[in-house]
């Protein structure tokens, strides 16, 4: 790791030459919602100004540049009575800026599952190779609980961070290439004074998060409390929607599907985003379901999030960042499942 | 590697076992595939029907064939009813294998239980197909298979020469009996009362439906057979068989590829398993 120190109009011509060389995807402001806030997503964007850095946050994260919502595994093309299976991948390299550490920790998560293992995915490694990551930091919003899991500050998974200082950002550079694409453009190594705001700013940042959801022991917990009634409490609430984890920035759980074209000439295999709230999610042929009672599908969500996921049973899947609470319409969010877990096993 | 890739597979013979089962013989069409592909008792492929879907199937021949894999195929929904109206010669193709295997070698010296209910004699055909040849390596080898009724006892014809050439003991039983059935009637674990074993010995293989395992494993677990001596194979919904779509998924467990075969003693202690 490096750090240096930008000016923000320095910065300002970094990035608009990065958004003239490549695709690039950014905070913009979209919409404002009932009350007047506004609502950021990430789009792609053609000039510095039409991003707005001080979002803060945005409704979707950035997964899906990741995960497209539905794309194409493989394609197969008939002829006579026998047929073809033909794999592409289309990769753009591009650029995402202002992305906010949970949702890069976000990522490196589902890296774990997408790049190691015995079946890696070419379709993501491809994407994920070809895109140059943009760190910055935020204050956090009320409900972020990012902290209580360690997820508000980023160690890898990027390759540039910013840190606000002021009139300046402290630089965190990360790969060769990020270090190469900054000789464009001037950088300071950091004075005494920078390392100062640097630190300041961490501490400030720490201090700002209001809420706190206590995480310590909550894989054991989730095995104790299995069959605990706080399950059917907020299960009964579900409206097995899947907006928890449409917008969730590691929730992965997916389809896959085939369709026929209407020449019948090809047929396209995809993988679809999917949700383990939706009611056919693990029924099997005959029409048994391994889950059928809400409550068994709220309860595996925030298990397969708390217990541990994939091949690390220990490490928590979830980064805190209470997307899944803003949107869920049933007003679910994890603070409030987990501290009734606690109370149930702590009474 | 290219994880998506299929193998391409010629459909060389199918055989009408009932109604409602076809069992299907595949051959990997490209030689040097052929060659790659090998498997182990207990193990599944991902068959893939173009424009139709892709479902996990257990292969259900013996390790040993290498020249076409066998697969037994109920008739369940979209892609299994595209299977049985294929024909001699059409191609379909798969992916695997996927997944965990039986433990041959750890039960070398054992007697061996071998229990399937209805379509779960399918699975333990890799299994029986690795001990008759491998007989020597194996004490006494019961199979106990129960069905819901005769007509849907699966692979009647090799039943004979499991008995008599390969001297496996083969116990049958059915929940309800027809005018010529003339053998048991009653649960599977009632096959038990015409065993006896030695249950520090015995390994045990259960394939079938949810519902059985916890019948008999805890009935062998009360006849002192270890569970970590036991091994099921369980079944999930499965999409990509490769731990990542998590449809399979038991508690923080990939049926997929921690599984589909499971010790018992692991199973007791996944949530959600049975
Ligand atoms: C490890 C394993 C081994 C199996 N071995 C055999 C076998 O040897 N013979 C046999 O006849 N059947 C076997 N099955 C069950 C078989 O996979 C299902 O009957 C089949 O997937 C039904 O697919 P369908 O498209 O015809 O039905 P649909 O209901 O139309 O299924 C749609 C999709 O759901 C999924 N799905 C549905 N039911 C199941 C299910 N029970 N298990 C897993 N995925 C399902 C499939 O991925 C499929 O793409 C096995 C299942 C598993 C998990
Ligand atoms: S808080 Fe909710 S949306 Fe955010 S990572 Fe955790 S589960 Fe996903
Ligand atoms: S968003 Fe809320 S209501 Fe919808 S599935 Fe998730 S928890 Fe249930
Ligand atoms: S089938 Fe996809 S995770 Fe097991």
């Amino acid at each position: 790791m490096i750090y240096k120190v930008i000016t923000k109009s320095e910065f300002r011509k970094f990035v608009s030459g990065l958004i003239r060389e490549n695709q690039t995807i950014g905070p913009k402001l979209v919409d404002s919602d009932r009350e007047g806030n506004p609502i950021y997503q990430f789009k792609e964007v053609n000039s510095f100004d039409e991003m707005d850095l001080d979002y803060t946050q945005a409704d979707y994260s950035i997964k899906n540049f990741y995960l497209p919502f539905r794309e194409e595994l493989s394609r197969f093309d008939y002829s006579n009575s026998d047929w073809e299976q033909n794999i592409e991948y289309h990769v753009h390299p591009r650029v995402i800026v202002g992305v906010r550490a949970c949702d890069i920790n976000a990522l490196t998560k589902l890296d774990k599952i997408f790049m190691k293992g015995n079946f890696p995915s070419p379709h993501y490694i491809a994407r994920r190779k070809n895109t140059f990551l943009i760190g910055m930091d935020h204050e956090p919003l009320d409900d972020c609980f990012c902290k209580s899991l360690n997820q508000d500050v980023v160690r890898h998974g990027f390759n540039l961070y910013c840190t606000d200082i002021g009139k300046s950002y402290y630089l965190t550079i990360n790969s060769s290439k990020a270090f190469n694409f900054l000789r464009n453009v001037k950088t300071s190594d950091p004075g005494k004074e920078d390392d100062r705001k640097y630190i300041e700013r961490r501490k400030y940042l720490k201090k700002k998060f209001r809420t706190h959801v206590e995480v310590t022991g909550l894989p054991a917990l989730m095995d104790i409390e299995f069959q605990s009634d706080v399950w059917k409490k907020w299960g009964d609430k579900c409206l097995n929607c899947g907006s928890c984890a449409m917008v969730c920035p590691t929730c992965y759980c997916h389809g896959v599907e085939e369709n026929i074209e209407v020449n019948l000439k090809r047929s396209r295999k995809e993988r679809v985003q999917y949700s383990c709230s939706i009611v056919d999610f693990a029924e099997v042929a005959g029409g048994h379901n391994f889950r059928p009672l809400k409550e068994d599908r709220l309860k595996y969500r925030f298990y397969h999030h708390y217990r541990g996921f994939a091949e690390n049973a220990d490490e928590q899947i979830c980064v805190g960042c209470n997307r899944c609470g803003r949107a869920c319409l049933a007003g679910i969010n994890p603070r409030d499942v987990i501290n009734d877990l606690r109370m149930e096993s702590e009474e | 590697m290219k994880t998506d890739k299929v193998y391409k597979c010629e459909i060389i013979n199918m055989i009408e076992l009932t109604p409602m089962e076809k069992l299907f013989h595949l051959r990997i069409l490209d030689p040097a595939e052929r060659d790659l592909f090998s498997f182990r008792a207990g193990q599944f492929v991902m068959v893939e029907v173009p424009g139709f879907g892709e479902v996990p199937i257990s292969l259900s021949s013996s390790p040993n064939n290498r020249e076409f894999m066998e697969l037994c195929i109920r008739k369940a929904g979209q892609t299994t009813n595209m299977l049985h109206k294929a024909r001699i010669g059409s191609r379909v193709g798969i992916r695997g294998p996927f997944g965990t295997a039986f433990p041959m070698e750890q039960m070398v010296g054992h007697n061996l239980l071998l229990i399937a209910g209805g379509l779960g004699l399918a699975p333990l055909r890799a299994p029986i197909y690795w001990v008759t040849d491998h007989r020597s390596d194996y004490r006494d080898v019961h199979i106990l298979y129960g069905t819901k009724e005769p007509w849907q006892m699966l692979f009647t014809y090799q039943y004979e020469e499991w008995e008599r050439i390969n001297h496996i003991r083969m116990l049958t039983i059915v929940e309800k009996g027809d005018e010529n059935w003339k053998g048991n009637t009653g649960m599977i674990t009632e096959l038990f009362n015409d065993i006896t074993i030695d249950p520090a010995n015995t390994y045990a293989i259960v394939c079938g439906p949810p519902v059985m395992f916890k019948f008999v494993c805890n009935h062998m677990d009360n006849l002192g057979i270890p569970m970590n001596h036991m091994f099921v194979s369980l079944e999930r919904r499965m999409h990509c068989g490769m731990g990542k779509c998590c449809r399979c998924m038991v508690g923080s467990t990939f049926t997929c590829v921690d599984g589909p075969v499971f010790d018992y003693w692991s199973v007791m202690n996944l949530k959600e398993a049975i």
